[in-house]
């Protein structure tokens, strides 16, 4: 893991201002907020396709999906909090019904967003999103993987949404190996006594978290998950049956989620014990993001004794 | 508009009218009376301006509409069989599992359908990103839409209204149908979006107030609206909800429940004798 942080929304920006002279039908709208999800970037490189529709999402996904059913590529972005939450009712009937490829780029997902507080944080833009029937979701973990992401996107001809943060974050997925693939997940680490599945910018922690862990004995597998939907069911499947112990790690809130939809397939297909690490239904609130992450147990630290507690539990079980 | 022409509109429309009655009849459920009052105006449009291609439904080149009050799709969906985009039985499937006709508007089971809608407010912001789609690639097709007056309620349409103007859309025309009532009851009994007119004139937009059964007033909003550049159209058209079937004109009863049997024959009576006229039988 290098030193550079980046924010997965300053990807984002980057990402579409180099796919602007490539793509002469890419449109990109915002809600004014192109200085804060970086499509200012993209504004800069090609204003005559950069469309702000003002403070009003609900109408802003309505003319995506316009643009998308008159063959536009689109991309729409704004906080998580208003695309995904105040526009849902849009995103389900005239971009999911209708099976439209527009591309809902949220940033400011989660609680990282840090001093805006609650009414900012919104964590629960997955659990809704997961409920669309056709809606792709993806969840970058850092800065390559967020470029990855939205360049493996811009001909995908269905919706997507991807999941971005404020938040500089740790690169983590500069290693030459590094490999992107829509619904695959990637096991970063082998480990036999439990599995550390982990998504968006806690893949980091997670990581973090199984080096503290290996040093007390405990061997972690650790598995970055960037789609959520539709999910590696494989790779989650292996994990329950080789190491018998799942903890999923999510900036999000533990109902409906990332946590969930691991869940939903662990109990399908090889039912074990799965401790879920998120957003304890309760709102956040004010502060600066790392010490919010503290707060609400979403560091390497809070992981490391989660795992700690299920590990000695998954043992005492297994000796008795 | 030459006589001639208007004949065969009003015969058309007759004919529509006709097939609202047999797909909601079938379906026995249903929203005739919005249906209705459309229906002159639907006709128009299918009949005499919007540029499209039954055999090619998705020609690139073709004018877009975009029923943004989707609840009144029988009316949609009897002009596209009129038309030719399909056959005039489908009407009896109306609403029926596995049918392409579905309670509202679905653009991927229905050919001539621009936009799936239904859920009130969201087809005008479709039809905006029609309109600037055309606009960002130089084409020269043109966006219709049709709201209820009383989807002029939702939010969400004033949204859009700002947007289309800022944006300067003249190549969208949406058609605002004033019947005047809801579910709840008129427009003044639950929460008035009026005077209709006098706001989207301050949003900016080019507003034409015609009375939506007369097809010469039809006619000249359209070429009006045609005629302006730098602004959007809007087309108040006041409408009689239930229009051309007697127990259901003005009859808030009729929003969305279908007739029964003895009313369904009653009402295609009714439609007939107006048809055998145009006819001059």
């Amino acid at each position: 893991m290098s030193e550079k942080r980046i924010a997965t929304r300053n990807s984002y920006g980057e990402t579409l201002a180099e796919l602007a002279p490539e793509y002469p039908d890419l449109v990109v709208l915002d809600a004014d907020l192109a200085g804060a999800t970086m499509t200012k970037m993209f504004k800069a490189a090609c204003p005559e396709r950069f469309i702000d529709c003002g403070i009003a999402e609900c109408n802003m996904l309505g003319i995506a999906a316009g643009l998308a059913a008159s063959g536009k590529k689109v991309f729409a972005s704004s906080f998580a909090m208003f695309a995904a939450g105040r526009a849902f009712e849009i995103i389900r009937n005239s971009i999911g019904y209708p099976h439209l490829p527009v591309k809902i780029c949220a940033t400011h997902a989660g609680i990282s967003v840090g001093e805006d507080g609650a009414s900012h944080q919104c964590c629960e833009d997955i659990a809704l999103m997961r409920t669309i029937p056709g809606m792709t979701i993806l969840n970058p973990s850092d800065d390559v993987e967020a470029r990855s992401a939205i360049r493996a996107i811009v001909d995908f001809d269905g919706p997507v949404y991807v999941r971005l943060g404020r938040l500089a974050v740790p690169v983590i997925n500069e290693g030459p190996d590094y490999h992107f693939e829509l619904g695959k997940g990637i096991e970063l680490r082998k480990g036999k006594d439990v599995t550390i599945l982990a998504t968006g910018m806690m893949v980091a922690e997670a990581l973090e978290a199984a080096s503290c862990l290996e040093k007390e004995g405990i061997d972690a597998r650790i598995i970055n998950i960037h789609t959520i939907k539709p999910i590696d069911r494989e790779i989650i499947r292996k994990a329950a049956e080789e190491t018998g112990l799942l903890v999923t790690v999510e900036e999000h809130s533990v109902i409906g989620g990332f946590g969930s939809a691991v869940a939903d397939v662990c109990a399908e297909e090889c039912p074990v014990r799965i401790v879920k690490i998120g957003m304890n239904d309760e709102f956040g609130c004010s502060g600066p993001a790392l010490e919010l992450l503290k707060k609400y147990g979403l560091s390497a630290e809070h992981i490391v004794k989660a795992v700690r507690e299920a590990v000695a539990k998954k043992r005492l079980f297994t000796e008795s | 508009m030459d006589e001639a022409k208007k004949l065969e509109l009003q015969k058309r429309a007759c004919k529509v009218r006709m097939g609202i009655l047999e797909g909601v009849h079938a379906a026995k459920s249903g929203h005739p009376g919005g249906s209705l009052s459309a229906a002159d105006t639907i006709t128009y449009l299918y009949f005499s301006e919007l540029k499209v291609d039954p055999e090619n439904p998705k020609w690139e080149e073709r004018d877009r509409f975009v029923l943004s009050k989707g609840h009144c799709a029988p009316a949609l969906y009897a002009a596209l069989a009129e038309r030719g985009f399909f056959p005039v039985e489908e009407l009896l499937s109306l609403r029926h599992i596995g049918a392409m006709l579905q309670g509202h508007p679905d653009m991927k089971k229905t050919p001539g359908i621009d936009m799936s809608t239904g859920s009130l407010g969201q087809g005008i912001s479709a039809a905006c990103g029609m309109a600037l789609a055309a606009k960002l690639s130089k084409q020269p097709y043109r966006v219709y839409a049709m709201l209820g007056d009383g989807e002029l309620e939702e939010g969400m349409v004033w949204e859009a209204a700002m947007f289309a103007a800022h944006y300067q859309l003249d190549n969208l025309i949406i058609v605002v149908d004033n019947n005047n009532l809801q579910i709840d009851g008129t427009l003044a009994e639950v929460c008035s979006p009026e005077p209709v007119t006098d706001k989207f004139e301050a949003f900016g937009w080019n507003v034409v107030s015609i009375n939506g059964h007369d097809f010469d007033a039809i006619d000249a909003a359209f070429q009006q609206a045609k005629a302006v550049s730098g602004k959007p159209s809007v087309i108040v058209q006041k409408t009689v909800k239930g229009k051309g079937v007697s127990f259901m004109e003005d009859n808030v009863a009729w929003h969305g429940s279908a007739p029964n049997d003895a009313q369904y024959e009653q009402a295609m009576q009714e439609l007939k004798a107006v048809l055998n006229e145009l006819e001059g039988k």
